[in-house]
């Protein structure tokens, strides 16, 4: 965003500039979504470790996340799984029209994508409070008095589900905080068929944030 | 200053290409969820997980541009994917070797 490598041309058509410590355009393309890869790593050995500890917990108490898991509604873990592939997909398609450069549809699938993390998130909240309000919750503050609280140590599961699913949802707000981003520079017309490493690098990020759900969700909502 | 961006070379999937790949990630996401629906016993993670690899391979390689981009990238991933696989393991290993297998997890 910084405004010295930004300038237009008498034409108005917007062009970026390489900075300087890049030979040249496609180096410093490359180099940003080198940068971004490297940060997907760490973002999967983070979610890994957490992969890690539930497969293993899974296997020494199967009673827990089976008792667990009932209370997981797997519609809204199914219809949340929808909603964010398609906004995988617009996020690939803003890509794909910056490339043939039609800024209008990179706009249009800048907003649908938007549009989508708000509605994985509504239905997050419509999740998370139904727990709250039950006292499904995680160590000491479980308060839930049905008569599934009599399997031991059952707050365990709602610690790996707040956990993983707190983590996962911290990370769509980091995302749609990018993508606001993109809209604003999208409407200033920064993205075309020369230039568009900042769509690509947030939207490696976005797909991340997609895949992790694919893993979560069958492991939450389906293995009981 | 005059080297253009992003020149030619680039690989442009096609559209459809993209809404391919959503359509069997769709697919895949029923299929996930009527397996559950049947007990195959500790087969019904295997299958799980399975599915979600399949899902997530689509992913990388087409909306993330792995399958045209530069094998670096893919290196790096499992680079990442093989260290984990290295955690796992040896916590197995470790947790379920145990001589005394009491509750001490």
């Amino acid at each position: 965003m910084s405004t010295a490598n930004v300038s237009h041309s008498s034409s108005g058509e917007y062009h970026h500039h390489t900075a300087h410590h890049f030979e040249n355009a496609e180096a410093e393309y490359n180099a940003s979504k080198f940068g971004v890869w490297l940060f997907l790593c760490t973002e999967i050995l983070m979610f890994g470790g957490l992969f890690v500890g539930y497969i293993i917990y899974h296997q020494r108490y199967p009673e827990i996340f089976h008792t667990g898991a009932k209370f997981l509604d797997w519609r809204l873990g199914a219809t949340n799984t929808v909603v964010l592939l398609i906004s995988s997909l617009t996020m690939a398609l803003s890509i794909y029209y910056a490339q043939v450069n039609n800024k209008k549809m990179v706009l249009v699938n800048l907003y649908v994508t938007l549009a989508c993390a708000f509605v994985f998130l509504g239905i997050k909240w419509i999740e998370w409070s139904h727990k709250i309000h039950e006292g499904l919750l995680p160590g000491r503050l479980f308060h839930y008095d049905g008569p599934e609280a009599a399997v031991k140590d059952l707050p365990m599961y709602f610690g790996f589900y707040f956990g993983m699913t707190g983590l996962h949802a911290s990370h769509v707000i980091c995302g749609m905080a990018l993508i606001v981003w993109l809209i604003v520079r999208a409407h200033k017309g920064h993205f075309g068929k020369n230039y568009w490493t900042p769509l690509e690098c947030v939207g490696l990020f976005w797909h991340l944030v997609d895949l992790i759900w694919i893993y979560l969700f069958p492991l939450l909502y389906l293995i009981g | 200053m005059a080297h253009d961006h992003h020149d030619n070379e680039h690989h442009i999937i096609p559209l459809g290409t993209y809404f391919k790949v959503l359509g069997a990630l769709l697919v895949l996401t029923v299929l996930t969820v009527a397996a559950s629906r049947f007990d195959f016993g500790s087969f019904n993670t295997i299958i799980n997980i399975g599915i979600a690899s399949i899902k997530a391979s689509l992913v990388l390689a087409i909306f993330m541009h792995l399958k045209y981009d530069d094998r670096l990238y893919l290196v790096l991933i499992l680079t990442s994917v093989f260290f984990l696989i290295v955690m796992y393991f040896f916590s197995v290993l470790d947790l379920f070797t145990r001589i005394s297998q009491g509750p001490i997890l």
